[in-house]
């Protein structure tokens, strides 16, 4: 490219005068041609993305008195299978019922759950509000709007209430329900069903086919992708939820393992020697799922995270 | 477009059911209840209520600890958008530009998008830990003895750090994705008409970037605002005492903790505001880019 740059604009090529200026210009060269900036640049950028996990990683496959004296741990430890041992199996909480086993099948509950109900009820939703002519469509489409407009954050409280008095605290419905409030997969499928050709639907129309038929036998394989897309996202942000599990769940057996998170911070309470490998043992366990499944799909979750913020 | 459709009478509204339930139930209630309640005052013991009209607003803002979690939150945003939207956009660029090895860069610097904040708050606090924490140990060599959780701008430091660092993937996808989108033809013209590579950025990709960095800067702003509170909540190791708080951390402390119903509901519904006000804006912007484009 920098060749036909210099061809191009007509510049002339710096003279070989002293072999040292020919020699540092032809290391400017080789620094362009090869992109040696831009490698540095991202090597740098991947450093700092990764570092914190790597050494968060090595770090709690040491023992605790290790760490305790001579602080995080660059190399790999012989602590590995006694860490994640403990925090996978270990009873812990007040209770001595919670281990980092279940707090992961609680957290791939809200995970699955919030996904696929999200999935199905802003599905639903939205093939009303495309496919059909109907006197308060306009009024429903404005009210599910408005839940964009106020995340969860700002009525924690009232809605914690909400979800007390209609007694789903400790459950699962209670957990998840409330999440799925907000309308962001409603205007993902909006958005799509938009974009499907018109004839689609008066082909299937000759063909007989009712807005049921349609649906299922049209609609639904047509989306695959994007519902493939738009579950890898809403898994991630299920998994990940930790505010509302922190008021939701007082009850250890529904603990997730993100809420786990805080729990775990107990560790330097009234501890000599804080347990700090198994508190990131569990970090780590955290974010497996979802890094996996990212990584996995990563051209899918692109897809879906661009598309659906538009 | 004119969308061809079916007529009904019942069956639209089966499908809207589970939405409008959902919607009824789990946010227009409590929503309603949050502007209802931040106009009362609560007895936590009797439960009782009475109406005091905007008192619980007045009192809100006057106070000095609002007034510091709101320029702590103001501070806390300008530092994590900007850094990490900064930071993004030339990790962008130069993996848009390398020819070898996209792929991987790409996935290495994407990955930690899937990390929970709170996550990322536990592994930041082991880094910042008095005892073990390498970068504690780091700065000490230039005379900063940093102590966190003990310190107000230390705490507040590492909290932006962490909070800048989870962001950074999402901006750098969308920065990615938005560079891509860019015309080969376009980017052919620009080498032509400028032979500086940073002249041509600077000139031709940034503007062409503009509508993907106003979105992003709203997004951000939603980030530092809202979703930190994991990250907040975790590194403050869920005693604040005299560190720095957000407002939305706030919001959670004085309702839960403090039991002051109306005071917290009257800064929901602040910060209700000023959602609507930066959705209103955030509207505004996908408008005139879908007009442009």
């Amino acid at each position: 490219m920098s060749q036909d740059q210099i061809a191009v604009t007509g510049k002339p090529a710096v003279p070989a005068a002293t072999s040292a200026s020919a020699a540092s210009a032809g290391f400017g060269a080789f620094v362009r041609r090869n992109q040696i900036v831009e490698h540095i640049v991202l090597l740098l950028g991947v450093l700092l993305m990764m570092g914190p996990i790597a050494v968060a990683f090595t770090t709690s496959t040491h023992d605790p008195v290790t760490i305790h004296s001579e602080g995080m741990q660059l190399g790999f430890g012989n602590n590995f299978l006694p860490t994640y041992e403990a925090v996978i199996f270990e009873q812990t909480g007040f209770t001595k019922q919670v281990t980092g086993w279940g707090m992961s099948l609680n957290s791939l509950i809200l995970g699955l759950g919030f996904a696929i109900g999200k999935i199905i009820v802003s599905m639903l939703a939205a093939y009303a509000i495309v496919y059909f002519r109907f006197p308060l469509g306009t009024l429903c489409f404005w009210i599910i709007f408005s839940t964009l407009l106020l995340p969860l954050e700002v009525r924690i409280l009232p809605s914690y209430e909400v979800v007390q008095g209609l007694g789903l605290l400790n459950s699962y419905t209670g957990l998840i329900l409330p999440l799925i409030a907000s309308a962001t997969g409603t205007f993902f499928f909006r958005q799509f069903f938009k974009s499907v050709p018109n004839e689609l639907l008066e082909a299937a129309r000759i063909d007989g086919a009712g807005p049921f038929r349609f649906f299922w036998d049209i609609l639904v394989p047509l989306s695959r992708t994007m519902i493939a897309a738009i579950f890898i996202i809403m898994f991630v942000v299920g998994w990940n939820q930790y505010l509302w599990p922190i008021l939701m769940t007082t009850d250890e057996s529904f603990y997730t393992v993100v809420r786990g998170i805080r729990q775990i911070l107990q560790v330097w309470i009234g501890a000599d020697i804080p347990a700090y490998n198994e508190a990131l043992g569990l970090a780590i366990i955290a974010m497996i799922p979802p890094v996996l499944i990212v990584i996995i799909f990563q051209r899918m979750f692109i897809k879906g995270l661009v598309e659906s913020e538009k | 477009m004119h969308k061809a459709q079916f007529q009904s009478p019942i069956f639209p509204y089966l499908l809207l059911l589970p939405q409008m339930a959902i919607v009824a139930i789990f946010f227009l209630w409590p929503s309603a209840e949050a502007v209802r309640s931040s106009f009362f005052l609560q007895d936590p013991f009797f439960g009782n209520e009475t109406f005091v009209g905007i008192d619980n607003y007045t009192d809100a803002v006057t106070r000095s600890d609002y007034g510091r979690a709101a320029w702590f939150t103001f501070l806390f945003t300008l530092v994590v958008t900007v850094f990490s939207l900064g930071i993004a956009l030339l990790l962008a660029v130069a993996a848009d530009n390398v020819l070898r090895g996209q792929g991987p860069y790409k996935t290495l610097l994407m990955w930690v998008y899937a990390i929970a904040p709170p996550v990322a708050g536990l592994i930041g606090i082991m880094l910042f830990d008095q005892h073990i924490g390498p970068i504690v140990d780091f700065v000490a060599l230039f005379g900063w003895e940093m102590r966190v959780g003990v310190n107000y701008w230390d705490s507040g430091i590492a909290m932006m750090i962490v909070a800048t660092w989870k962001q950074i993937p999402v901006n750098f996808i969308f920065f990615l994705s938005g560079l891509q989108s860019i015309p080969k033809g376009v980017r052919e013209a620009a080498s032509i008409d400028n032979p500086s590579p940073s002249g041509r950025f600077w000139t031709i990709i940034f503007p062409l970037l503009a509508p993907t960095s106003f979105f992003l800067m709203i997004i951000n702003i939603t980030y530092a605002f809202f979703e930190t509170f994991g990250i907040v909540d975790v590194m403050l190791k869920g005693e604040p005492g005299n560190n720095p708080v957000t407002l939305v951390y706030k919001v959670f402390l004085d309702g839960f903790r403090g039991n002051d119903l109306g005071g917290s509901s009257a800064q929901s519904v602040i910060l209700m505001v000023f959602v609507l006000a930066l959705t209103i804006i955030q509207f505004r912007l996908i408008e005139r880019r879908v007009h442009y484009t």
